[in-house]
């Protein structure tokens, strides 16, 4: 099948909408051709900056607080005029339903914290110039940030370790700046995202948290105002291991 | 509130004007309140919340105005493709802005389900759940619907280069 037939299906795979077969068939394609490859990753691209654009309009406190009381006086006088047993239980799977879609939500909010910062890391290992500023010696890299970064940071000294640091970047998640660092492990890469930990725009669980997302992993953790995300393809040990490397800097 | 703040921004989307919106908005959450015995358990919450808002905008003045010239334009053929591909217009580095104005440009019938697919991050099944539409015609709507804003994209940076 030519690159022509497949445009229609770059979309559906974008929006992760192919069935097992259709997958096979258009990773099979994408495996050899760097043309389809490269608009894939563009259309990734455009359908994460529509959603950062679109997430334009927050309400207000006053009309949340507006709504919310006229929603209750509206339970109020449906309880009155109902059965009452029937109400009771329509409430109660009305409360189910509002935890549980507010739990799917913040599980969803932080799916979606992770699948941008795994794009990020995947983008800067396709990138010809992964870093800003090139140089394995931490006396070097950390400078660099000084008037580009509303906050500082400690990086672990390398030298008795299999880990290897290669440089950093500056990037923006979730409309603030932070610092992108890589670091090597035995021809593995690993990117170290250290960002400001505000609840609203990384939405990561306080703590420590391993998981794994198509094959990578990721860790990441809260210390002294910054959250820290480790990325990569190597194992989670190797990741709580530069982890621990990062986080005895951190509190020197 | 389950979505509250999710089917305020989809409400402002759809009627481009915050008062409408927040009335729209309070409406949905009364009908979702008053019909909740509708609401088949084990069925998709979020496709019916959104159905719901939906549908409220469909029934308003201002809803009717907007989809007005839905069923002649939605068979309408495809503007010609352009030369911009989505790679050649992140590279212009496309403001926030600029696709901001754009989605607001496209018509209604495109924009929301660009909106249910990229930012609500619906699955064509969801989607087809809230539009009431087979899949395949989410998935033709949508690549459509991509296609115009790419183009109206490349237009507006053509018109900001000269």
């Amino acid at each position: 099948m030519s690159c022509e037939l497949w445009q229609d299906w770059l979309d559906v795979y974008v929006d992760e909408g192919c069935t097992p077969e259709q997958l096979e068939g258009i990773e099979d394609h994408l495996r050899g051709c760097t043309s389809c490859s490269a608009e894939v990753l563009a259309r990734m691209q455009m359908k994460r900056a529509t959603r950062a654009a679109a997430a334009r309009y927050a309400p207000s406190p006053e009309f949340q607080a507006r709504i919310a009381k006229s929603l209750q006086n509206r339970r109020k006088s449906l309880w009155a005029i109902t059965w009452i047993p029937g109400l009771a239980i329509v409430a109660a799977s009305f409360v189910i339903l509002a935890v549980s879609f507010t739990m799917l939500s913040h599980h969803h909010q932080r799916e979606q914290a992770f699948a941008e910062l795994l794009d990020l890391h995947v983008a800067t290992m396709a990138s010809s110039n992964p870093v800003d500023v090139v140089s394995t010696d931490r006396h070097t890299v950390k400078p660099w940030f000084q008037g580009k970064l509303p906050f500082t940071f400690n990086l672990p000294e390398l030298k008795d370790s299999p880990y290897r640091l290669l440089g950093g970047r500056l990037m923006y998640f979730k409309h603030s700046p932070g610092a992108q660092l890589l670091f090597e492990l035995r021809k593995h890469q690993l990117s170290v995202f250290i960002l400001q930990d505000q609840p609203d725009s990384v939405p990561l669980q306080a703590g420590q948290t391993t998981a794994n997302e198509k094959g990578f992993s990721m860790e990441t953790w809260s210390e002294l105002g910054l959250r820290y995300v480790i990325v990569g393809d190597s194992s989670p040990a190797d990741l709580h291991a530069l982890g621990d490397l990062l986080r005895a800097a951190g509190g020197q | 509130m389950p979505l509250f703040a999710r089917l305020y921004n989809f409400a402002c989307w759809l009627t481009q004007d915050r008062a409408t919106a927040e009335d729209l908005v309070q409406e949905a959450f009364t009908k979702a309140l008053k019909g909740f015995s509708s609401f088949r358990q084990g069925t998709d919450f979020r496709a019916w919340m959104y159905r719901i808002l939906r549908n409220t905008y469909l029934t308003s003045k201002s809803g009717l105005q907007a989809f007005v010239s839905f069923d002649s334009d939605i068979d309408a053929p495809l503007p010609p493709s352009t030369d911009e591909t989505p790679e050649s217009l992140l590279l212009a580095r496309v403001e926030q802005q600029t696709i901001q104005d754009t989605l607001e440009e496209l018509p209604m019938y495109f924009r929301e389900v660009i909106l249910l697919s990229d930012l609500e991050e619906m699955s064509y099944q969801e989607i087809a759940q809230t539009l009431g539409i087979p899949m395949g015609t989410v998935m033709s709507r949508l690549f459509r619907a991509r296609r115009a804003m790419r183009t109206l994209l490349a237009t507006r940076l053509k018109e900001a280069a000269q």
